[in-house]
Order: structure tokens, then sequence, then C-alpha cells
């Protein structure tokens, strides 16, 4: 039997990625929610992530460098009722998309952000980005990276995220169902995936070494202010959802309830000329 | 005494209700009969500075812009009248509160107690400016009836600030009325039914509307931000959603997003969140994702003049984003062309799968014109995909028309895969020479079809002469108010300046001398005709101090060159 979700392309990262630990969460939340391909729309951004529309068979948009988001808050506003996933880099989320991201969490739109975080830019051969640690040498950073980087989770906590969690991309099975939760979570969803870098940044043994469920800890992902402390830990690598909280989405709030949603309005349905035209008169 | 034309200037700082009186004058004008236009000029100040706002009517014919000499001034401080006194005409005269006019030194100025007046009728302070205009009617022997009535037209929805300046101006009025021989005209009093006072923004945004517009994204700009505040206001009524984005790379993204899930999506913009679009314009193209980028020009370069005029983004319109695509630039006139083009800028972006940019500047948006109806025009689909794709969909089709039929996510059989990466008919990426050159080839294609349609549509002509005055976007409306001076002068407009109309512009100009008029400083309209046409205009003239160019001078210039 054909593996779902599959266009039959076959993938081509280099052998060890953490793409393809990725690629086959995405897969397999999608098959176990029972969700169609024509219900998914999935929007990538440029960089080694980027292909992802290449293998994952759903609709998809293969967006320009950090518009990926955007170009996903015009699908999800234009058809609420499609389930759209954000494929998208640390380079294109983190650094030339990042206001995007943020503005997104804080609307509370209803897409599912899933960060390939390898903390270098791959695609470009090898430079510091916005997760590189500091001292790292890179092709742009040949002395040692003397940029602090950021936290990510503190931000899109500190940002109004209604869900933040984080995976990993060697423990697929974890990885999976956090993109469930993600996909069944009303609102702006996002995952930030710790991956390697097997060419320009292997951080394999590293993650491994330092990562811990969130469940088996006892977090309570309702506690903001312990989503913010795990957010901060430096020692450890806490994997799982920091926070979760329902809100209202803003594809609920925005849409006008007594219009079908833009992208299925009937163009045949008369607009009220007359009465947009009084106040000139 | 004739009341057949005439123009009024409003003027003072920022936060004294120039633009309120202003409009109120023209409705007011427009109620007594007159074809009204109206512009203003303002800094991008919220209090203080000087603005004005200027009213010229006209009882036959259609009033199309602005003039130099004035018949009456409301001037609403002192700087007002050393500023523009000058242009009064003979017989003409400021009216002005007796504080201002102890400022003052013109001769020709009506003091009256208007803010004593207001004080009176324990109205706010502010409200010296309707006794003002008021008063400015009563001089003019205008009709109160239709002043009220358009008071209460302006303050729709907020009816106890109706009442407090429509009281305010019946005693202002009853002032003026007092000194009415002072005046060398009266106003005429006919009505003439229904008709709109028309802003070029309100009507872009009516006319993508009318295109079938349902979803609308952007980031506050001068002077775009009147479509924004416009279609946020009537979004319920409508049925179209709009986001303010948090920059106009995602206003753009999201536009693109949206019309990918099948929403018929615009954005609008100014030339520095143009600029930005830039490279989602090819983005749009790439996907062949149908969208439209209104730019209502400023003068730049960079921030420029962010409240004034300029015409100066046609060439990078043409150009705007790396690579080669087809796409399609459009330049409406007036408002009823605004309205006219922004819903086929919507139909042609669906027709063909292709980005279109609408030009309109400042002067076009922000001013106002008297339209007595719009033209009768609605959206077409275009080759859409609903319900069931056939077997074997693709969403790159190579066709003869270069157009595919475009599915939407969400229909059945099909995976809709649009790739700003070069792509194969599925849409999967590839750097293979000959689909790489099968691609360029469908896309180019289009532009058979879109060269057809400037040269049948894209070009107006207006008069017969000797002389052809070519000119593009709101010079139109400049020229036709120009031509009332002229004879002998055929005007010939551009509406379609990619691609450019070239037949149409060489048969309408045909062996007249060519002379072109525009705003801004390197003839931009001129050099395509240089491109298009390989020939050089006899005469240019050209304006780029951000103010749009006066009908006089675009007068003195054609009969200085008319050889």
């Amino acid at each position: 039997m054909a593996r779902a979700f599959d266009t039959g392309v076959r993938p081509q990262w280099c052998p060890g990625c953490g793409n393809y630990g990725v690629l086959a969460a995405v897969r397999g939340a999608l098959a176990e929610l029972g969700l169609r391909r024509e219900e998914v729309v999935a929007v990538a951004g440029i960089g080694c992530h980027g292909r992802v529309t290449e293998y994952l068979d759903v609709n998809a948009f293969h967006a320009i460098h950090g518009r990926a988001v955007p170009v996903a808050e015009g699908v999800k506003l234009a058809n609420p009722k499609l389930t759209v996933l954000v494929h998208t880099g640390d380079g294109d989320a983190y650094a030339i998309g990042l206001s995007h991201l943020l503005h997104a969490a804080r609307r509370n739109v209803g897409i599912k952000v899933i960060v390939h975080n390898n903390m270098v830019y791959a695609l470009t051969t090898g430079q510091a980005g916005p997760t590189t640690p500091r001292g790292l040498r890179t092709r742009s950073t040949p002395y040692g990276s003397v940029e602090e980087p950021f936290n990510p989770l503190l931000l899109l906590l500190a940002s109004g995220a209604t869900f933040v969690a984080r995976g990993f991309s060697d423990d697929v099975q974890h990885l999976k169902e956090l993109v469930k939760r993600a996909i069944l979570h009303k609102g702006f969803a996002v995952i930030d995936v710790l991956q390697p870098c097997v060419t320009f940044y292997d951080t394999r043994g590293w993650i491994r070494e330092r990562a811990y469920k969130l469940e088996d800890a006892g977090h309570d992902p309702r506690d903001f202010r312990a989503a913010l402390e795990r957010s901060l830990e430096a020692e450890r690598v806490p994997l799982g959802v920091l926070y979760e909280v329902e809100k209202p989405a803003f594809e609920e709030l925005a849409l006008s309830p007594e219009h079908p949603p833009p992208a299925l309005r009937d163009l045949k349905a008369r607009l009220p000329l007359d009465k947009l035209l009084a106040r000139f008169e | 005494m004739s009341g057949d034309e005439l123009a009024i200037l409003v003027g003072g700082p920022a936060g004294s209700g120039v633009f309120a009186t202003g409009t109120i004058a023209a409705k007011a004008l427009v109620y007594h009969g007159y074809s009204v236009f109206a512009t203003n000029e303002y800094p991008s100040l919220i209090r203080g500075g000087h603005q004005w706002f200027l009213v010229a009517a006209r009882w036959e014919g259609s009033a199309m812009a602005h003039r130099r000499r004035l018949d009456a001034i409301l001037a609403l401080d002192e700087r007002t009248v050393e500023l523009h006194a000058g242009r009064l005409k003979e017989g003409g005269f400021v009216v002005c509160d007796e504080r201002v006019a102890a400022r003052s030194r013109a001769g020709n100025v009506v003091a009256l107690p208007l803010s004593e007046l207001v004080e009176e009728l324990g109205a706010p302070p502010v409200a010296v400016n309707v006794a003002g205009l008021a008063a400015l009617f009563g001089v003019l022997g205008g009709n109160l009836e239709a002043l009220l009535a358009a008071i209460r037209s302006y303050y729709r929805g907020r009816e106890k600030t109706a009442e407090v300046n429509a009281r305010v101006a019946e005693a202002g009025y009853r002032e003026g009325a007092k000194l009415s021989g002072r005046a060398s005209l009266k106003l005429r009093y006919a009505p003439r039914g229904k008709r709109l006072l028309l802003d070029g923004n309100s009507a872009v945004a009516l006319g993508l509307l009318a295109g079938g517009l349902s979803f609308f994204a952007a980031y506050p700009i001068t002077p775009a931000s009147p479509i924004l505040h416009f279609l946020a206001e009537v979004q319920r009524e409508a049925g179209v959603a709009v986001v303010q984005a948090e920059c106009e790379l995602a206003a753009v993204n999201m536009a693109i997003g949206a019309a990918f899930a099948g929403a018929r999506a615009a954005v609008a913009t100014s030339g520095p969140g143009f600029s930005l679009m830039a490279e989602s314009l090819g983005e749009a193209a790439m996907t062949e994702t149908p969208l439209v980028i209104v730019d209502v020009q400023r003068a730049g370069p960079s921030t420029g003049l962010p409240t004034h005029t300029a015409q100066g983004d046609l060439r990078f319109a043409i150009h705007a984003s790396h690579g080669e695509f087809p796409r399609v630039v459009l330049a409406p006139g007036d408002p009823v062309e605004a309205y006219e083009l922004a819903c086929e800028a919507l139909n042609i972006a669906w027709r063909y799968q292709v980005p279109v940019i609408l030009l309109s500047d400042k002067f076009l948006g922000e001013s106002y014109w008297t339209v007595d109806r719009l033209p009768d025009v609605g959206p077409e689909e275009g080759p859409v995909v609903r319900g069931r794709a056939p077997p074997g969909y693709a969403r790159y089709r190579i066709t003869e028309s270069g157009v595919s039929p475009m599915a939407l996510p969400g229909t059945e059989g099909a995976r809709v895969y649009a790739n700003t990466n070069e792509h194969d008919e599925l849409g999967f990426l590839t750097t293979d020479p000959d689909v790489v050159k099968a691609m360029q080839g469908k896309r180019w294609r289009k532009l058979a079809a879109l060269k057809e349609e400037a040269e049948k549509r894209g070009v107006k002509e207006y008069g017969e002469g000797r002389v052809a005055l070519l000119v593009w976007g709101s010079t139109k409306c400049v020229a036709m108010e120009a031509l009332r001076e002229l004879d002998g002068v055929k005007l010939v407009q551009v509406v379609w300046l990619e691609p450019f109309p070239a037949e149409a512009v060489r048969r309408a100009v045909g062996e007249r001398r060519l002379l072109v008029a525009e705003n801004n400083a390197r003839g931009q309209l001129a050099s395509l005709v240089r491109e298009h046409l390989l020939r050089e205009p006899d005469a240019v003239l050209l304006r780029y101090d951000g103010r749009p160019l006066d009908p006089e001078e675009l007068a003195e210039f054609v009969k200085a060159n008319a050889g």
C-alpha cells in the first residue's frame, strides 16, 4: 500500500537530516486525524525544509523567503474550513519573517506553524542564524559568532501565542502527537522542532543528552508562568506542549458571520451598491 | 451678477476642521445644482501647520479641476489670508472671525463676530469654521436649506453634532446675508436630483467591491489609507474580509494566500509600500495567482512628500520585481474610471491569472468630483474549477492561451500546488531546460490576449484638433479643464500602460504635433512613447513639486507649443 500523503517524489535531503522525521510525523498526524489531502494546505518557505511541499501530498504553496506565514493566514481567512500548515525554518521564521510569526501569534489565526529549527542556515551552505549559539564557527562567522541567539519559545509566549510546543525530529512518535494536538487546537499553534543539520551543525547528540518530556515532568500547559520557566531552561531541553490556552480564533472574530467565507462567496450575489453610495449623496 | 462658476478656499491649521468645512461646502454646492470639484493640501501633521481645501463649482458642464483664481476665502487663521488673499479675483473677499481680521492686513476682508456667535450658542470653539462657511454662503446669497442638508449629510450618524452645527450655521448665515451686497456674484440654486460627490479612493474601493472583492489587506499609508477606512467601514454590509496587516509584505502575501484559496483579493498602498511588495509581485506572477495592487502614488523618492501628489511610479509599476513576467498596469483618470477599472482589474487578474497594478495618485485619490451615475460593471469569475476536478488535473497545464484552469484547495480530486520555484504542469519544482522554457512560454502567451485588450480599450480620445495632448492618470482631469480655454487640441489619454497600446496611441495621435504632460520629473509616459512609437514628442510639460499641474499652466504650455 502506498504511504499516506506521499506524492511519490523521493525526498532529497542529506541522509540523517531532521526533515525526514518531521515529514514522517506530519504524514502520520494527518492520517491519524483522518484528514483528506483536499482539506489540507501546506505552505512552505525557503530553506531545506521548503521541499516538504514536493513530498507531502496535500494542497501546497511554496512561498518566497520569509512570507509563508502571511500566505497561510490569507488561505485560512479565505477558507477557514481548510487545515493550514506552515513549514518554515529558523531563518525563514525567526530572521527574515519574524514579525509575521509574532503577529500571527498575537492575532490567533488558526494556522499551524512547524519551525524546522536546525540553528543554522543550511540551504545557503552554512551561515549563522538567529538561533545559532554564540561562538559557533560558520562560513559567515569564521571567528565564531559574536551574537547572542534569541529564545524563540520565550518570544512566542510573550507574543500571545495560544499554543506553544517544542518537538525533536528524532522522536517521530512524540512529534506526531504534538502535530495532532496543534491541528486540533483552535487558533494559532507553533511547534519549534529542534533538528540536527548533519552537514553544517550536527546537534543530534547535544539534543539527545539534554531532552526530556514535559508530560513526564508534571508540567501543566495551562500555567503560563510555568511555561515561561520551562522556556528559560538552559541546561535541559524540554519537549512537549509548554503552553495551551483556548481563545477565540481571529477568523471567528474577523469574518462576517452573515456571509460565506471569502473563497466560497457567490460572485452572483448582488452588491448593495445603492446603500453603499448613499453616503456620497 | 454671474454665479456660473466660482472657486472658494477654506484654509487653516490642521485640527481646525478645514476638511469638514470644505467637504460641507462642496456638498452644499452640489445640492445647489452645481457640478463641483474639490481638492486639498495638507502637511503630514495632526495639529498645526497649514492646510487648505478648495472647492470649484460650475453651473454648465463639469468642474474637473482646481483653478488658480479664487472668488472667496474662508480663513480660519491669519496665515490663510497671507498665503491665499493674493489669488482673489477682482471683487473677491475673505471671510474670517474678527480676531483673525485684527491680525491681518489684507483689504478685502469681511470680519464677523464668529467666535462670539459660537460662544453665545454654547457650541465648541471649533464650530467657528461652520459659522464662517455659513456666513460666506450668506454673503454669496446661497440657499440655507442646501447648506443645512450638507451639514446633516456630513455628520450622518452623529445627530447631536449635526444639530449644533446646524444652529451655528443658521446664525452665521444671517450675519453673512446682511453683507450680501459685498459679493460680485450670486450663487444659483436649482437642484438637479441625486448626484454623488465621489473621491478617487472611495471610487477604487467601490469598484473593487463591484468586481467581487472578498478579501482586502493593507498597512496604513498616506494617501491610500482612505481605501482601507472605507472597506473596513462597509465590510459587514459588503461581505468583504478586511485585515490590517503588520506591514505591506504581510498585506500582499495575505492577499496572495487568500487568492490562492479562491478569494477575490486586493491590496492598496502608496509608493513606499509598493516598493516593499515588489518581490511578492513576482511571487503572484510565478504562482499565477490573481492579484490586484492599488498604488495611490505620492511624491518620492523615499518618504518624499508623503501628503503630496505625483505620477512617479509608472516605470516602477511596469518593471518592479526581478525576472520577467506578464502584468497589467492600468491608470484611471477620474473617479468614474477608477470605479470601472478597479472592477476590471479584478476581472483581468482572474481572467489571465496575472498581477494587475492600478495606478492612482494623491490628487485623484483625495479629490472629489460630482458624479451622476456609475457605470454598470460586475464580476466575471474566469477559468476557475470548483466542485470536482477533471481526472489528471494539473494546475499549470500548458495551454494555447497560456491560462490554465485554476482549481481551489478543497476541490475534490485536485492537488493544487503553487510554487514560486520554476515548476512543471503539476507544480513540482524543475530545472529541466525544456520545461523551464515551456513554462516561460506558457506565461508569456497570455500577452497576446492582454495586448489585444489594451489596444481595444487602452486609449481614450476627446475633442479634435491638429495638436495631440497625451496624458495618463489624473492629469486627464487637469487637461479636461484646460481644454475649455483651448481650440484645436485633441486630448489622448492612455489608460492601459502595460501592455502598452502602441497602435492605438499611434492611430489617435496620427500626424499631429505631439505634446505630453505629466506629474513627474523624467517624463515617463514620454519615454514609453519613444520606446513604443519610436517618436520624439514635440514638447513635454513636467511638474514634480508635489502638486498637480494647474489647468492654467497646461493651457499656456499647449498654446506656446501648438506650432
